[in-house]
């Protein structure tokens, strides 16, 4: 029995609603969170079967056509087992949800750092020694790795003209017209992409660190030549992936491969080095805005412009305009972005694809249009708030951006702000304030999950949706012990096992939503199932404490079950919502800096979110989930920059050392206020995505910050300290 | 080469190959994958044990530099059932997401409560007379050597005094 379900509109009184109280959005324990602290857990590599051989992926050093001297000679050092060069090893790792193969072949390479072999050996340390040994040249092809000689691709253009854009920048009262670059930036998660590959007859069973494992799935499949059914990932834990573990990558197929034509099991890990370079990044960014306004502060024209890279062949460009088109009301408005082919690493999803660089340079024109008209930062953004979407004209499914700015503001504590910058000094410090609105479009994608109820009166949650950090386990048992009336002790989460039904995956802050509420239908057919017994209609059953209640008949599960066991499936899937409505999340970042004015340093004082994000499931772990991404927002502000070689476009700084993640030090207390919400066009849970939420904007908090405490602009991300003193007198 | 190493109590005679780190001997060879490879050369923390009392990065040392020592990894904090009172922490706190790099985390932080109550001074220590005070700048200095890309750090901190207070 499935129940099928897609989000048309408001109304889907046939299903049962949460409780305001119930066990849903409860303050808990993350589920699991005692096998993380004890070490229990394990991630893809620490699957070690009997066997173990150990691979290890060689990369190019250059660009082009690629030359291996001395094969023969490494496969004859001790231990060694195979060295692989095999037409169906992939270049890089799939984008989010290609469900295909990845371009694949390695005889040539088409960036810096593509891998180009495998080694494989008894050992991880012969096999690391002996790939280091393996002589590799390439031809030194001159392909484009700058921006600016790259080649722009027709069929990657995105323009959107509403009224007469240029005539409003022309006769602007007020006109901000400014430049702003962002780096390449990458995912950087803390557990490196790792496989480990075993074969029974035509089956294989990849542990793999991996997002969205229905379409993994298919792309391993396809990268193999094999059909879609003989493929099992698992993935029970993942060691996070903010986008860059969507698609599978290079040690999937090597590991696979290596496994079938050796007939042992085979572990292949990147190296830290080589997760830099394999995995997609986040495009850099150059992005002009014009901001057409009145004195008033009210815009009269909003044009965004932005250019962006990927590597030939991959169909991805970062949708850095997306929240251009409905954060702010004006008449005019310009939206156009263009990518240029270039051999860097492939570009793909990281955290918050599009807002997170898009809204980050808006909010801070923003700014620069609230100095220019001397309005207040928080005004000037409730001045411009549209009543539906501006271009479209399509109703918002629920609105709060206005309860965040305001709400954030009285937070965080922003009415005796002085409006002019350089007001306030401590010894060698500028101390200053800034703020940012976030905003986030919010989207369903296919998910379905399995709910059984035992004949014990305990519930098993079963989905091949995964946990990346994001807080999968708990929410999704959280959602089934409140639709079957029982303890969350009571429930089991199974997941990240393509043998169980396919989730959402991880991806786009659409796991919760989707996969939670295919959880909530799975219930709800058991739900249906069980007023069948009790003799009534489900809309008259309750369910709590493991007894069932309709009318004056009360019955424990387990009596009623008879020694039965119940299951129910649900099937979500995206409906006419998304064209009836513009869904997003929202919020207002807020926060206090000091700037040093001898050595330009950057020190974030106070952070503070507020966030709009539809009914949250679980306080705890949303509030981590916002919270990281406020601190990716510090880092897109203030640290993260991964540099390309000039000449062949290799990632210079392909380590966690010269590569500048924030850490301990950097991170002040990062507050939270996630408002009491629920948007009705959200389906029967009526929440939203929360995982992207918090970098869309908050980096810009920081920037106006700086500008505020010292009156120095920064419009070329990071603000390191150089770029400060250049303007610091 | 013959390697004796004691790790959680529990005494392990190894035959290891020289080039063997602690961390993949820990990982590789006696399956106590707790400790985690984030970087392997020294950047991330996560695989951070404490070695005859002090923490340092175990992907940085070979294993048979450390021949006849004595090792806790994230393993051997809890008591059993019962949990160490930074790892309870940790879960009241939610000072953790994806975990990955919660075992480094926990085994530095618990070392270094150590060295705080040691009196051993770090880069923000102000005053060295006295008894070392645990501010959240103390905290922040010295487990700046873990990251978290999740940015677990509110969470973690919070943990942090939490557990210094028992």
């Amino acid at each position: 029995m499935t129940l099928d379900y897609q989000i048309d509109g408001p109304e889907n009184d046939d299903l049962a609603k949460p409780s305001q109280d119930g066990v849903i959005g409860a303050d808990m324990e993350r589920r699991d969170g005692r096998s993380k602290v004890t070490g229990a857990a394990r991630y893809a590599a620490e699957h070690l079967p009997e066997g173990l051989l150990h691979g290890f992926l060689k990369r190019a050093p250059g660009l082009g056509a690629v030359r291996i001297e001395n094969a023969e000679e490494v496969r004859a050092m001790p231990g060694v087992k195979l060295v692989l060069r095999d037409a169906r090893m992939i270049r890089n790792a799939a984008q989010g949800t290609a469900g295909e193969a990845p371009v694949q072949g390695v005889e040539t390479a088409d960036y810096v750092g593509q891998p180009v072999a495998l080694v494989v050996a008894e050992s991880f340390e012969t096999a690391w020694h002996a790939a280091n040994r393996l002589k590799v040249s390439c031809n030194g092809a001159s392909l484009p790795v700058l921006p600016e000689n790259g080649e722009a691709d027709d069929d990657m253009q995105e323009e959107s003209v509403t009224g007469e854009p240029e005539a409003a920048f022309a006769e602007a009262e007020v006109l901000v017209d400014e430049t702003y670059t962002t780096p390449a930036l990458t995912s950087a998660a803390m557990e490196p992409h790792a496989a480990v590959a075993e074969w029974d007859g035509d089956h294989i069973t990849l542990h793999a660190s991996l997002q969205m494992l229905r379409y993994n799935r298919d792309e391993l499949a396809d990268s193999l030549g094999i059909a879609s059914d003989k493929v099992r990932l698992r993935a029970p834990f993942v060691g996070g992936g903010f986008g860059s573990k969507l698609g599978i990558s290079a040690e999937c197929v090597a590991a696979a491969l290596a496994a079938r034509e050796l007939g042992k099991p085979v572990r292949v890990v990147q190296h830290r080095r080589q997760v830099f370079e394999v995995n997609t990044r986040r495009t850099e960014t150059r992005q002009r805005i014009r901001l057409a306004a009145g004195q008033d502060g009210k815009l009269t024209g909003i044009g965004h412009e932005a250019r962006l890279s990927n590597l030939p062949g991959e169909a991805f460009a970062e949708p850095v305009l997306q929240g251009s088109y409905f954060t702010y009301a004006a008449p005019h408005r310009l939206l156009r972005s263009e990518l240029v082919r270039l051999n860097r690493p492939a570009a793909g999803s990281v955290r918050a694809p599009g807002e997170a660089v898009g809204v980050t340079a808006f909010e801070v024109a923003m700014d620069e249009l609230a100095q220019k008209t001397g309005l207040d930062p928080v005004e000037l953004r409730l001045r411009n708030l549209p009543e539906t979407d501006p271009v479209s004209d399509t109703p918002f499914s629920s609105h709060r951006l206005a309860d965040c700015l305001t709400r954030g503001r009285d937070s965080f504590g922003w009415q005796d702000r002085p409006t002019q910058p350089r007001q306030h000094r401590e010894g060698e410090w500028w101390i200053g304030t800034g703020m940012a609105a976030a905003v986030r479009v919010n989207m369903v994608m296919d998910a379905e999950a399995q709910v059984r109820l035992t004949p014990e009166g305990r519930a098993v949650v079963e989905t091949d949706m995964t946990d990346i950090g994001t807080g999968s386990y708990s929410i999704l048992g959280q959602i089934a012990a409140e639709g079957l009336g029982l303890a969350v002790q009571d429930v089991d989460v199974t997941l990240g096992d393509t043998d169980l039904p396919p989730g959402s995956g991880s991806g786009g802050s659409v796991g919760a939503a989707s996969t939670g509420t295919a959880v909530w239908l799975a219930c709800e057919e058991i739900r249906r199932h069980i007023a069948g017994l009790m003799g009534c209609d489900a809309s008259d059953l309750t369910l709590v404490d493991g007894f069932a209640i309709c009318g004056n008949s009360r019955r424990s599960l387990v009596e009623l079950l008879a020694g039965e066991a119940v299951s129910g499936r649900g099937k979500l899937e995206p409906g006419e919502a998304l064209e009836k409505v513009r869904q997003a999340t929202w919020g207002a970042v807020f926060s206090e800096v000091a700037v040093n004015d001898i050595t330009g340093e950057v020190r974030v004082r106070r952070m503070h979110g507020t966030f709009a994000v539809g009914r949250v499931l679980n306080q705890r772990t949303a509030r981590s989930q916002a919270q990281g991404g406020m601190a990716w927002g510090l880092g897109l502000a203030l640290t993260e920059n991964m540099t390309h070689d000039r000449r062949d476009g290799h990632i210079v700084n392909r380590d966690l050392a010269e590569y500048h993640v924030p850490v301990h030090a950097d991170v002040p207390h990062l507050d939270v206020q996630l408002l009491e919400d629920a948007d009705p066009w959200a389906g029967p849970l009526a929440a939203k995505g929360i995982g992207e939420l918090g970098i869309c904007g908050s980096g810009s908090a920081i920037l106006n910050a700086i500008h505020h405490a010292c009156g120095v602009r920064v419009r070329d991300l990071p603000a390191t300290p150089d770029r400060l003193l250049a303007g610091l007198t | 080469m013959q390697t004796t190493l004691t790790v959680n109590g529990t005494r392990h005679q190894l035959d290891l190959d020289p080039r063997v780190t602690l961390l993949d001997a820990l990982r590789d060879h006696l399956c106590l994958t707790g400790s985690k490879k984030g970087c392997d050369h020294g950047q991330c923390g996560a695989c951070t044990v404490i070695a005859d009392g002090r923490r340092i990065n175990a992907c940085l040392t070979l294993a048979v530099m450390h021949d006849g020592a004595e090792l806790v990894t994230v393993e051997g904090l809890a008591d059993g059932e019962s949990l160490s009172p930074l790892q309870q922490a940790f879960l009241d706190h939610d000072g953790m997401q994806c975990g990955y790099c919660t075992p480094g985390q926990l085994c530095s932080a618990t070392a270094m409560l150590e060295e705080v109550r040691a009196g051993r001074a770090s880069h923000v220590t102000g005053e060295l007379e006295g008894e070392m005070r645990l501010t959240r700048e103390e905290i922040t200095e010295r487990m700046s050597g873990n990251l978290c890309r999740c940015a677990c750090y509110s969470g973690i901190v919070a943990a942090i005094e939490e557990a210094a207070t028992k």
